[in-house]
């Protein structure tokens, strides 16, 4: 016992020494919402940390907390970075908006950074991506490939982020082949590679012969591999895990962003901003393009440069699947529009769940 | 050498003492050789997981906020488990109640009263007894087993709740995502201090004194009791099988509800798609590791939730990866149901030259 309490005070003692003994201006830390082995979501927001201790070396220390389920554990795991020191707390899922909230209220002077989020406050910015200007290259890149005219969707949650990638998708293919059908089943799970995997065999029974995801891991790209069949890699460059089966992945890249706001904070000029970055600013990148035809990646280049210059996937005329006008010839859809999607555009083979 | 395991003619009261003792001992040391082999200091990392969120107000807050909702489940659980009814379900209880006791502030969020919430609270208590009552009654009519019905339920509970707040339920400011309003103040269980913890940790409280009494010190404790040990001496008393089995599920269940209630009530002040990161089932842990007792099971609640605070503590401080700190809590649970074994039965080893009988406490 006594040598028990002698080597808890001694941790106390080193415990002490080791919190006074970090060095660094600024604690930046992370909530994710999977495990930082995913290979998709998450595994790319760790990839965005890392490069964040990469360019700020000692300047910037950082934390992370993987798993957080969304709920009242969320809270918690937020709340215990504030109080731990940290200057700025990126939380990478939808489901951490009003625990963000409700902490930030509490630490004014702790800066908080939502992902895919719409709420914000004097200390809360939010941050996303325009997934969907991917979404729609690959949709063209499906139409050219495939030979039954079919793509499956594996598909998360109907939230607006994902309807819209749907529909970025099958515009895209539309562009190619305007009777080109897409199939959809839907997980509602960001990451289950067991449900993943057997939806992706569902829908190569059912004809598709390309296959794409909106969920976080590489199980539906390897079904895709399996069979013989191309897919594309999803959050991040799954190319190792399909190296005959992957035409390209959309990629998100945190660092640019992850390092510019943590410099802000570093330079007292951080304000609460609603970031949508896409192609253009590099949050979304698309992987290298491989097993495909020169005129494939010649198009695929193509639009991707369309889109960097302005281009918006999402430009009339655009139909509803009821038939009714979305969006009139040349008009452009405005963000809070594509933000807030619930609608299909013509031609999805699915009935939105509601 | 073999070694042997001979069940004890009565039960052991010195092991069922040391037993958890022997327990935490043996998790500490292979939570140490954890830390060694992940590269981190043990005595920090055992430390910051076992110790330090004890010595903070806002750490030992949030351990109660975690078990409150374990405790008040597994609680009805063991009065569940007592008499033999395998009620596997709560987890769709604690949803369903959560649904009933928040349709209030949902479809009426105008109705701001200090009635609001101790109605939402009742109809909380009665959606999780209801949603029980459904295996009771399949299994007292049509003698269906509980384990299976009780546990399918809980997936028809959390798909109810996704639709809801997919579909009717979902706020109309909220952008089409998937959540419900905010509750207002009326609707919003009052917090204990500046930190998270609310009215549910006493109410809490209160149960498992109540309980605990009514097990000990009552007929019914007795007929629960009984009914679970000896089914047919207890049918020769003249209690009623199939009236405790509908009495234990309704009871399980309306704990399970309230304590969902409360969660949402307290702690979240919305539906979302997920309400429970797993209680229902962390419960039936919390449950046996507290042997079915309801004092027990208010330890068993905190140490567990201990377990997953400074589980979280060293992650985030240490760097240490979840996953370690997931497998010492499986570690904790295998080594208390391990000790455990020994209440019942001791080790003689038998070498080749004697079968004599040796140590084994």
């Amino acid at each position: 016992m006594k040598k028990f309490l002698k080597a808890t005070v001694a941790a106390v003692a080193f415990a002490a020494a080791s919190s006074a003994a970090s060095a660094a201006d600024l604690k930046a830390c992370f909530i994710y919402i999977g495990p930082v082995g995913d290979f998709g979501w998450t595994y790319q927001h760790e990839q965005g940390r890392k490069a964040v201790v990469e360019h700020f070396g000692e300047k910037v220390e950082t934390a992370y907390l993987e798993s957080v389920p969304e709920g009242p554990d969320s809270e918690r795991a937020i709340e215990r970075f504030a109080r731990e020191g940290c200057g700025i707390v990126f939380t990478t899922s939808f489901g951490y908006m009003n625990p963000t909230l409700k902490v930030a209220k509490k630490y004014p002077d702790v800066k908080f950074e939502h992902a895919t989020g719409y709420k914000t406050a004097d200390n809360v910015a939010t941050y996303n991506s325009k997934f969907h200007e991917g979404r729609y290259i690959i949709g063209q890149i499906a139409a050219k490939q495939s030979k039954t005219g079919t793509a499956g969707y594996i598909a998360s949650f109907p939230i607006p982020e994902v309807v819209s990638g749907i529909n970025a998708f099958l515009l895209g293919a539309q562009s190619v082949n305007p009777d080109f059908k897409l199939k959809i089943v839907w997980v509602n799970s960001w990451f289950d590679p067991g449900k993943e995997a057997d939806a992706a065999k569902a829908l190569i029974d059912q004809g598709a012969d390309i296959i794409t995801q909106h969920t976080d891991s590489t199980a539906p790209l390897q079904v895709a591999a399996e069979r013989g069949v191309h897919g594309f890699g999803q959050a991040s460059d799954m190319i190792a895990f399909a190296p005959q089966a992957q035409y390209t992945a959309i990629v998100d890249d945190w660092a640019p962003y992850y390092i510019e706001r943590i410099q802000e904070v570093l330079d007292g000029t951080w304000k609460s901003t609603q970031t949508w970055g896409g192609l253009k600013e590099g949050h979304v990148v698309m992987a290298p393009y491989t097993n495909l035809p020169d005129d494939v990646v010649a198009m695929a280049k193509e639009t991707q440069a369309k889109i960097e210059g302005g281009w918006e996937p999402f430009t009339g005329p655009l139909t509803k699947q009821d038939g009714t006008e979305a969006a009139a010839d040349g008009v452009r859809l405005d963000d809070g529009a594509i933000l807030g999607m619930n609608w299909y555009v013509k031609g999805v083979d699915d009935k939105l769940p509601q | 050498m073999r070694i042997e395991l001979i069940k004890r003619k009565e039960h052991s009261q010195l092991m069922a003492m040391l037993s958890p003792i022997l327990a935490v001992g043996l998790t500490l040391v292979a939570a140490a050789i954890l830390f060694v082999l992940s590269g981190t200091d043990p005595l920090l990392g055992l430390f910051k997981f076992f110790i330090e969120p004890l010595l903070d107000v806002w750490s030992l807050q949030e351990v109660v906020v975690k078990a409150t909702p374990l405790v008040l489940i597994a609680c009805g659980l063991s009065v569940c488990y007592l008499s033999n009814n395998w009620n596997i379900g709560a987890e769709g209880q604690f949803v369903a109640g959560a649904l009933c006791g928040s349709a209030l502030p949902i479809l009426y969020p105008e109705f701001e009263t200090a009635a609001t919430l101790p109605l939402m609270l009742l109809f909380g208590v009665i959606g999780g007894a209801l949603w029980a009552l459904i295996p009771a009654i399949l299994k007292t009519r049509f003698n269906t087993n509980e384990i299976l019905t009780s546990l399918m339920l809980v997936y028809v509970a959390n798909l109810l709740l996704d639709y809801l707040v997919r579909g009717p339920w979902r706020d109309p400011d909220g952008y089409n995502f998937p959540e419900s309003r905010m509750f207002s103040d009326a609707a919003t269980l009052p917090g204990i201090g500046d930190g998270r913890m609310s009215i549910a940790a006493p109410i809490t409280l209160a149960v498992v004194v109540i309980l605990a009494l009514v097990l000990s010190r009552t007929i019914k404790g007795f007929e629960i009791r009984v009914m679970g040990e000896s089914p047919r001496a207890g049918a020769f008393a003249g209690f009623s099988r199939k009236g405790l089995t509908l009495f234990s599920f309704a009871l399980a269940g309306g704990l399970a509800g309230l304590a969902g209630t409360m969660e949402v009530s307290g702690s979240l002040n919305q539906l979302l798609p997920t309400i429970s990161p797993g209680y229902g089932f962390t419960a039936i842990i919390v449950a046996f590791l507290g042997r079915l007792n309801p004092i027990a099971i208010l330890v068993a609640g905190f140490v567990l939730a201990l377990s997953y605070i400074g589980g979280e503590a060293v992650q985030a401080s240490m760097g240490v990866s979840d996953k370690i700190a997931n497998v010492i809590q499986g570690l904790l649970l295998f080594f208390v149901l391990g000790c455990d074994t020994f209440i019942n039965y001791r080790l003689r080893v038998v070498t080749s030259r004697s079968s004599g009988e040796k140590a084994g406490a």
